[in-house]
């Protein structure tokens, strides 16, 4: 059947996929709501493009993608968008994310749509776009938007199509039950995919706890023309990730750092191809996929197919759980899955399993104790990393180690925590070193930005700086020039317009400014004071002097400002209240009592108390005026 | 020939400076928190050692030894010593600011450094030749080199691993210090120098 | 009396060589500027909100250089000191709580009913972080916020609050896993602790 190499590493654990693949695939009943993420991809979030209460068709476009690296997103259904806003979604953290919800109206109306008639026709460009607008993206679990994916055979030799077909990881058979079931539309992605990357050699890598879908694939191969086989390969997590297959396939090792195009080959999931069929042939947008529903907890273990937003309280549901045995409810396999709390998580593009795993099946996992040193995850590692010194180096923090070490070569598939005597979550040490890098260099990030930014300015003050020294000189220059001018003239011309006139109403608008200023001198002097005072420094009394000062101008700022407000109100009762500024003065005003407020909860000495306490006095009643007229004029 | 390769082993393997002789204890300590930290002082160390056993050497045998001042060894190996001291500091700051900021103190305290006036004075004691003082002092300063690489190594290791409390620090490192004395120990009567 | 007086001699001549030695070479090694204090204020993250006493990060890294405490940024956090004692091999001691604690990250934001377009916050902005011009609008650019807030005070109506930045998907991190129980009896104080709440 073809050679096959190996990889360094791996193990077996129990596979448990006997459950969930005696019977055939499942039709999903319709769900009442639907939660749609706007980031079931890598990449950036899709935006939506429908309203709230707006009702749409099934596989009509409500997210378009945002950038290259995004994917679009459709309706499974038709119904009414109930919300669009922050709701539970499938992450380790448990955070909520931007959801549309759908409220389905069990029609299940299609929008109109036409599968191309003859793609080979098209310029790739156009046939990529159309899979980009069907929402396509990678299936395995990553979630890759699969049209940029296509477009590597633009810049990139591609000689090698892999179709990754392993399922490697226990208790999953989505995958499996797809080949036994719709091995045609998989033969009819692949001619799709191999159109457009044009690779010399096609193979399919597939596990040998498959049988019956081997022979499904067999079948639907004779007489097919493209150069394409079947590779069996022996079943051992984690044969099914993507370095891993291409290594077991070509024996060839992807260049840490480099993605398999790089070398010439580009891997796409079985599901992943069975979509793009779809989305080509028949027009339907990635709106549904298969999911296992397995564990000890459901009574009835099966593949759905299950549309995109189905909340697994609805699957759970169909495959009968009995919530008393529920002990931990996981999404995905039973190495790389996630727990997860919420029921109304709903199933993304990437979901392939729900396990509601009972007690006995998945215990708790014992206390983490200290590192033997026995090097067992050495010698499991796929990724032939070194996972004790990567726990070494997680533990202490040594993060520039870890990353010398290859921590981002790390796949995070469970093997080394599956096989440590000690029971220490490796992954989780690893996880929690990569999300520390990553932080620190987004704050590196910003801390360099923020002082290019802050450099940038200091160089435009010294510019405006240096260009007002030119022109005062310039103009000390003119001045002087034109003083002997007129010196040497008889100049005894009257000073035209050399007084400003006096301005007629005082100026509102500068008394306030004036009166704000002269608050907030006096406040800091006041800080000044108690600063001295507390540390006992020099010249206590001239601060002292000061701030008596200060006061007097403030008061004396703050009564021209009333005076000269009243006259404005007396004189806007004739010309009407410019409501504005009536706004401005009231939010001042209250903004000054606050601040009063907060400076007498701290102050400690008696004179300090009581001088804030009158100004808190008048300056409450102040509030209280413009706060009055404020809401007369309002209401009129 | 051989005579070079026994000076050698003896130096580096069988009377180790450090771990043997427990000459230059205080950068071995000292230094040895950060394996970059321990790189960068080995090469300085073995810059002076290997300099200044050979000035050490040619002053004795043309100024000292000729005139009947043996009596003023000390003072002149120490005064060749500083000026070698002295002269790497400045090389060190010009080439590697960071190395000379990690070393801080430890850069001038060679001059103190105990291993580096026993090896002018050891050599003399052993009445070496011209060549065979080279040796020896290059020699010396792989072994003090090479034990503190090895300890440090060791003691960033010992960082991360879970030591008891009233362990934790210098404690275990004089710990491991003796352990690896008594492994460089195993080496005596190798050669018989 | 003759060997005293060439044993003397002998030195001197030793001590003006190794004087001649010294002096060419210190002239020829010369070092130019600190390039330490690059390295230093490329570490710290630049907000130059002055909460160490000094006015900016650069002069702060300067005097970092020349023997200063590492502790003294409270924007920068546990992390930069820690960043900085592995930088120049001194120990990584807490962060100085005199000058403030970590802070939990902010942003600035103005409440545009109250603002006056003072331009006074723009003026204060290290980062020129905040958009406006006089009598208009003044807003805070959230991406270019360092949380400093330097702009709080200056504001004559006092519109602008500091609200903290919310963990989302994006900036979420893996949390350290728990700390194993005390095999050791030194340790097992920790671990009796936990135990007994269990």
């Amino acid at each position: 059947m073809g050679k096959v190499f190996a990889f360094h590493g791996g193990v077996h654990p129990p596979e448990n996929k006997k459950q969930s693949s005696r019977t055939p695939i499942a039709r999903a009943p319709l769900p009442p709501l639907l939660y749609l993420p706007l980031q079931q991809h890598i990449g950036l979030a899709a935006n939506p493009v429908v309203e709230v209460g707006e009702r749409v068709l099934k596989g009509q476009l409500i997210a378009e993608p945002v950038g290259r690296i995004s994917a679009s997103l459709h309706a499974p259904t038709s119904g009414v968008v109930r919300a669009i806003g922050p709701h539970p979604v499938p992450h380790a953290s448990g955070l909520e994310s931007d959801c549309i919800t759908l409220e389905t109206d069990g029609e299940d109306e299609w929008i109109e749509h036409r599968g191309l008639a003859d793609y080979t026709r098209l310029k790739p460009a156009a046939l990529i776009e159309h899979i980009r607008r069907c929402g396509i993206a990678g299936m395995g679990g990553a979630g890759f938007p699969t049209d940029v994916k296509l477009h590597l055979g633009e810049d990139h030799i591609v000689n090698t199509l892999i179709i990754n077909a392993a399922e490697c990881e226990p208790y999953i058979t989505a995958d499996d039950m797809l080949m036994r079931e719709r091995a045609a539309e998989i033969l009819s992605g692949i001619r799709i995919i191999s159109h457009l990357l044009r690779p010399s050699h096609i193979m399919i890598g597939i596990e040998d706890n498959k049988p019956q879908a081997i022979h499904a694939l067999q079948q639907v191969l004779t007489g097919c023309e493209l150069n394409i086989d079947i590779r069996v390969v022996p079943t051992k997590y984690p044969s099914g990730g993507e370095r891993q297959l291409i290594q077991l396939l070509t024996g060839l090792e992807v260049p840490s750092g480099h993605i398999p195009a790089d070398i010439g080959i580009v891997c796409q999931n079985v599901g992943t191809a069975a979509a793009i069929h779809r989305a080509v042939h028949l027009g339907e947008p990635l709106i549904s996929r298969i999911v296992t529903v397995t564990g000890d907890a459901v009574a009835q273990p099966q593949n759905f197919d299950a549309l995109i937003g189905t909340p697994f309280a609805d699957l759970l549901a169909a495959a009968r759980l009995h919530q008393e045995r529920l002990s931990r409810l996981l999404m995905g396999g039973p190495m790389m899955g996630v727990a997860v709390a919420h029921e109304q998580i709903p199933v993304i593009k990437t979901t392939n399993c729900i396990l509601a795993a009972s007690e006995q099946e998945m215990p708790l996992p014992p206390a983490e104790q200290p590192c033997i040193r026995c090097a067992m995850c050495e010698q499991v590692c796929p990724a032939t990393l070194l996972p004790q010194q990567l726990y070494w180096f997680a533990k202490g923090r040594e993060f520039d180690k870890a990353r010398h070490h290859n921590l981002f070569d790390c796949i995070e598939c469970g093997a080394c925590a599956y096989v440590c005597p000690s029971h220490i979550p490796l992954v989780q040490y690893y996880r929690f070193a990569k999300s520390e890098i990553r932080t620190e260099e987004a704050e590196q990030r910003k801390a360099d930005h923020a002082r290019r930014r802050f450099e940038a300015r200091q160089a435009r003050l010294e510019r405006e700086r240096a260009e007002k020294e030119a022109r005062r000189k310039a103009r000390a220059e003119e001045a002087a020039l034109a003083q002997q001018a007129r010196r040497s003239s008889d100049g005894e011309e009257p000073k035209s317009g050399a007084a400003p006139a006096a301005t007629a109403a005082p100026d509102l608008k500068q008394l306030k400014t004036a009166a704000a200023v002269a608050r907030t001198k006096l406040k800091k002097a006041r800080d000044g004071l108690k600063n001295a005072q507390e540390k006992k420094l020099d010249g206590i009394d001239a601060l002292q002097a000061t701030v008596t000062e200060l006061e007097q101008k403030s008061q004396a700022a703050q009564r021209a400002l009333e005076a000269a407000e009243q006259a404005e109100a007396a004189s806007a009762g004739e010309k009407g209240v410019d409501l504005k500024q009536l706004k401005i003065d009231a939010a001042m005003a209250r903004a000054t009592v606050t601040k009063l407020e907060r400076a007498l909860a701290n102050t400690e000495d008696e004179q300090g108390r009581r001088e804030l306490e009158a100004e808190l006095v008048a300056a409450r009643n102040q509030s209280d005026t413009l706060q009055q007229r404020l809401r007369e004029h309002s209401s009129a | 020939m051989t005579d070079f390769l026994l000076i050698l082993i003896s130096t580096v393997l069988v009377n180790n400076f450090v771990l043997v002789q427990f000459l230059g204890l205080c950068p071995f300590m000292g230094v040895s928190n950060k394996l970059e930290t321990a790189m960068g002082m080995s090469l300085a160390t073995t810059f002076v050692l290997t300099l200044s056993s050979v000035c050490s050497y040619l002053v004795y045998s043309t100024l000292l030894a000729p005139f009947g001042l043996e009596y003023l060894q000390t003072i002149a190996f120490i005064l060749v010593i500083a000026v070698v001291v002295q002269f790497t500091e400045m090389v060190v700051h010009k080439t590697s600011p960071l190395l000379y900021k990690l070393l801080g103190i430890f850069l001038p305290l060679i001059t103190t450094n105990c291993a580096v006036l026993g090896v002018a004075l050891l050599n003399l004691k052993k009445q070496n030749g011209f060549l065979e003082s080279i040796a020896y002092g290059f020699g010396a300063a792989v072994g003090f080199s090479m034990a503190l690489v090895l300890f440090s190594a060791i003691r960033e290791r010992i960082a991360v691993a879970d030591v008891p409390t009233p362990f934790r620090g210098a404690a275990i490192g004089m710990v491991t210090a003796g352990l690896m004395s008594l492994a460089f120990m195993g080496f005596a009567g190798l050669v018989q120098f | 009396m003759a060997t005293v007086l060439s044993a003397i001699l002998i030195l001197f001549c030793l001590a003006v060589v190794f004087g001649v030695i010294l002096g060419y070479a210190s002239v020829r090694f010369r070092v130019e500027g600190n390039p330490i204090v690059d390295q230093i204020d490329s570490l710290l993250p630049q907000t130059q909100c002055g909460q160490c006493g000094y006015p900016g990060c650069r002069p702060y890294a300067e005097a970092i250089a020349n023997g200063e405490a590492i502790n003294k940024c409270p924007p920068g956090g546990q992390s930069t000191v820690a960043a900085l004692a592995d930088l120049l091999g001194v120990e990584a001691v807490p962060l100085d709580a005199e000058h403030g604690e970590e802070p939990i990250k902010k942003v600035a934001f103005i409440h545009e009913e109250e603002c006056i377009g003072c331009t006074k916050c723009i003026q204060a902005c290290p980062v020129d972080a905040i958009l406006g011009a006089p009598k208009q609008m003044h807003t805070v650019i959230v991406d270019e916020c360092t949380g400093c807030d330097l702009c709080v005070d200056p504001c004559p109506v006092d519109c602008i609050e500091m609200i903290p930045i919310e963990t989302s998907i994006n900036t979420w991190k893996w949390p350290a896993p728990a700390e194993p129980l005390g095999l050791i009896a030194t340790d097992r104080g920790r671990g009796a602790a936990q135990q007994e709440a269990h």
